[in-house]
């Protein structure tokens, strides 16, 4: 039952350099059923991504071509990425940036949360790629927005996979459908 | 009797909560932190406090020593110090410590050392009533908990 477990969870990587934060954003997600991996900048987010270089090419041996977040043929498996915006070095725009940029990752969502209400601060995440921002503290009621962005990564992928075997759209089964979550659809692994 | 024990000391919990709430000490932030708090994870609100203290310790004596100095005119280094502090403070429901954390930015803004001195007297004040409040309802929790224990061995 441990691996059909971890097969099915969503994996999130979350960013933030202050420990208290860390430590709440990981007990809110674990709380949610997902697996959490936290570090503490953008640089140990690119590391454990495998985003080292500027050329992410030389990083990568294989061209493997990732259409969906829960992509299982990546040695990292991240379906989404939650950071903090005011960050020493690499703020989380600057990292927002990097993985939009990146043709590996750029599918992933990202969140971003932020202590400071500047709405122009908002906007350009948003305009950037941002998926969601988050007012701290975040709490659950932040976190439960996740899962639609998290659902619709599963669904591409299901839609890619649909479409090669046949075109019968009778049935919609590909719809986001935000309140059942479909779990024969999450074990396709 | 030890059952009454128990359901008096959750009484005097709630009592102390509801204080807090009150005079602005803690907010509902603080709730959060409990409702995060379960069979998976027990102790969270204590270890995330603990940390809390840790570090707004340091920050009360990097502020402190930042300040003593003649030569003191890093203004902006204080201003980082002091939107770690609001952070964390925010993120535990800290309200009246952070409060004064903002401020005191505000007078570390405007480059006023005096202001400066005067916020760091009472941000420590308050920090220290903070901190007893804290050690309180932690001490309160846990005879709740024995008490409770003892009649019901198995805690909800």
């Amino acid at each position: 039952m441990g691996n059909m477990a971890t097969q099915t969870q969503f994996h999130v990587l979350a960013i933030d350099d202050s420990l208290i934060d860390r430590k709440l954003i990981e007990r809110l997600l674990k709380t949610s059923s997902y697996q959490v991996t936290a570090v503490d900048s953008g640089s140990k987010a690119l590391e454990f991504l495998g985003l080292n270089g500027e050329n992410e090419d030389e990083e990568r041996n294989s061209s493997v071509e990732s259409v969906s977040a829960a992509d299982e043929d990546h040695q990292v498996g991240v379906n989404l990425i939650i950071t903090d915006y005011c960050m020493p070095g690499m703020t989380g725009y600057d990292l927002l940036r990097k993985i939009k940029q990146s043709s590996s990752f750029k599918d992933i969502p990202v969140v971003i949360m932020s202590s400071e209400n500047i709405p122009s601060r908002i906007n350009r995440c948003l305009e950037d790629g941002a998926e969601e921002f988050f007012l701290k503290p975040v709490k659950l009621s932040d976190v439960n927005k996740l899962r639609p962005h998290l659902m619709k990564g599963i669904t591409t992928k299901n839609e890619m996979q649909s479409n090669t075997n046949k075109r019968k759209g009778s049935e919609e089964i590909q719809s986001p459908d935000r309140t059942r979550p479909r779990y024969n659809e999450l074990e396709v692994v | 009797m030890l059952g009454l024990d128990a359901d008096r000391l959750r009484a005097d919990l709630n009592r102390l909560l509801a204080f807090l709430f009150h005079q602005g000490i803690l907010d509902e932030q603080y709730l959060q932190l409990q409702q995060l708090q379960d069979e998976s994870s027990p102790n969270f609100v204590s270890e995330v406090v603990n940390i809390y203290f840790h570090e707004s310790e340091k920050l009360l004596r990097n502020l402190r020593s930042l300040l003593m100095d003649r030569e003191f005119s890093d203004y902006d280094k204080m201003g980082i110090h002091l939107n770690q502090f609001i952070g964390s403070s925010s993120s535990i429901g800290a309200k009246r410590v952070r409060n004064v954390c903002v401020a005191f930015r505000t007078a570390s803004d405007q480059n006023n050392r005096a202001g400066c001195l005067r916020a760091l007297e009472l941000l420590e004040h308050e920090y220290c009533i903070l901190k007893n409040k804290l050690h309180e309802l932690f001490q309160m929790e846990q005879q709740r908990l024995l008490a409770a224990g003892v009649r019901y061995p198995m805690l909800n």
